[in-house]
């Protein structure tokens, strides 16, 4: 019977989880919400990655990101809480909420849902200031090209959500088969004597199958991903193409932390793309939270929903 | 605002582009709505609470097809859509 169930024993070793990204709350220690006029937050529940905005008087103030779990409503609750916990906030403390993303429909406790074309311009415009006019959003399962005027308002906008790739999710799926930390991908898609051509297969699924087969071939893993984050550089240039570029050039989500994307995008394009001291991941719920704080300004604060939550 | 709903896939770029400032003030009463054989286009408010006509969901990652049958392979001369939108806020990118 021993030797029966030690046979059966569950291995207890745990698969190391490459694609596993940060997740990251911070709090801006100089501001204080309990003097604050208006505090609106924005909620981002993204396919991927939630965030919760917290903004005081129009003002960045604390964020929190994470990974969205299985439902909406408890990735909304659960970013908020992050927040929360580290201000002492509390939902009757918003005087405006409003949700943004994939899942903004599922914001049990927001005033109002805006789309997160809307949401990435504004906070794009509010990171890189009014001078911003092109900015690109590579989110975990959609790629937007957004153009806005210096206010932040959307000129025109294309997206593309039919395919993964050029998406977070389609690095996540490459850091997974190389078996590299996803943060370190970029440093290491530099680390190869030559650039090597670009994946071809434009489906994350086919480029999977390229890759092995790259591999197979005798490249390194460095040159494999340098490869993924041509293609996918490639991918994205070709949509921002289409509705154009203009010099003031901002990149938001997760892939903007990434250096092997980000450089080819820049090196296809002959531009930079603005930097930013704020976490490019917030940009849509930023956005949000600042929409929100114009509400209150035009409208007054609304009823606060703590119930719902 | 420029709307383009769509996508690009292997096979090129299917976008139809809404310029929503020529839709807001629409002087033919949304007459795109009704001209559309598949029921695509339908009114919302944008997030700028703008009331403008958009491409319904469920045929954004189709409209290659949904399309096909008004297209000059079969039998148009002209797209229903973009002959009733007389102000000319609907493009077709293909």
């Amino acid at each position: 019977m021993s030797e029966l169930s030690a046979f059966n024993a569950p291995t207890t070793e745990k698969k190391p989880e490459f694609w596993r990204w940060q997740e990251e709350c911070w709090v801006d220690e100089s501001k204080d919400w309990r003097s604050a006029k208006i505090i609106t937050c924005g909620i981002d529940v993204g396919s991927v990655s939630s965030q919760c905005v917290v903004c005081v008087d129009g003002q960045l103030y604390a964020y929190n990101s994470m990974r969205t779990g299985n439902n909406s409503p408890d990735s909304a609750r659960n970013a908020f809480k992050g927040v929360s916990v580290k201000t002492g906030l509390a939902l009757n403390d918003l005087h405006f909420v409003v949700g943004t993303g994939y899942g903004r429909v599922n914001v049990p406790f927001s005033h109002k849902a805006i789309t997160e074309i809307a949401c990435h311009a504004r906070g794009a415009n509010y990171m890189g200031g009014n001078s911003v006019r092109t900015i690109l959003d590579m989110g975990g399962q959609d790629c937007k090209a957004i153009h806005c005027d210096e206010k932040g308002k959307v000129t025109n906008f294309l997206m593309n959500d039919k395919c993964a790739a050029g998406t977070g999710r389609g690095m996540e799926v490459i850091s997974d088969l190389m078996q590299i930390p996803i943060a370190e991908l970029g440093a290491r898609s530099f680390d190869v004597d030559q650039e090597p051509g670009a994946v071809s297969s434009v489906c994350v699924v086919f480029a999977k199958s390229e890759a092995l087969g790259m591999l197979k071939a005798g490249y390194t893993k460095n040159k494999v991903v340098a490869a993924y984050c041509q293609a996918m550089a490639e991918r994205v240039v070709s949509l921002l193409e289409r509705i154009g570029v203009e010099e003031s050039f901002f990149i938001t989500g997760g892939i903007a932390k990434n250096a092997g994307v980000v450089k080819r995008i820049e090196r296809k394009l002959g531009i930079q793309a603005m930097e930013t001291r704020i976490d490019s991941q917030v940009a849509g719920a930023l956005g949000a939270a600042l929409f929100g704080y114009t509400l209150v300004q035009k409208q007054g604060p609304a009823k606060p929903l703590a119930a719902a939550a | 605002m420029i709307a383009n709903y769509g996508y690009k896939d292997g096979s090129g770029d299917f976008y139809i582009s809404i310029d929503t400032d020529k839709c807001i003030n629409c002087p033919v009463g949304r007459a795109c709505i009704a001209a559309c054989p598949k029921d695509m286009f339908e009114a919302m408010v944008d997030d700028y609470d703008d009331e403008v006509v958009c491409i319904k969901a469920q045929f954004r990652k189709s409209v290659k097809y949904d399309c096909a049958e008004c297209k000059p392979s079969a039998g148009y001369t002209n797209l229903p859509c973009t002959s009733a939108c007389t102000p000319g806020a609907i493009k077709h990118s293909w």
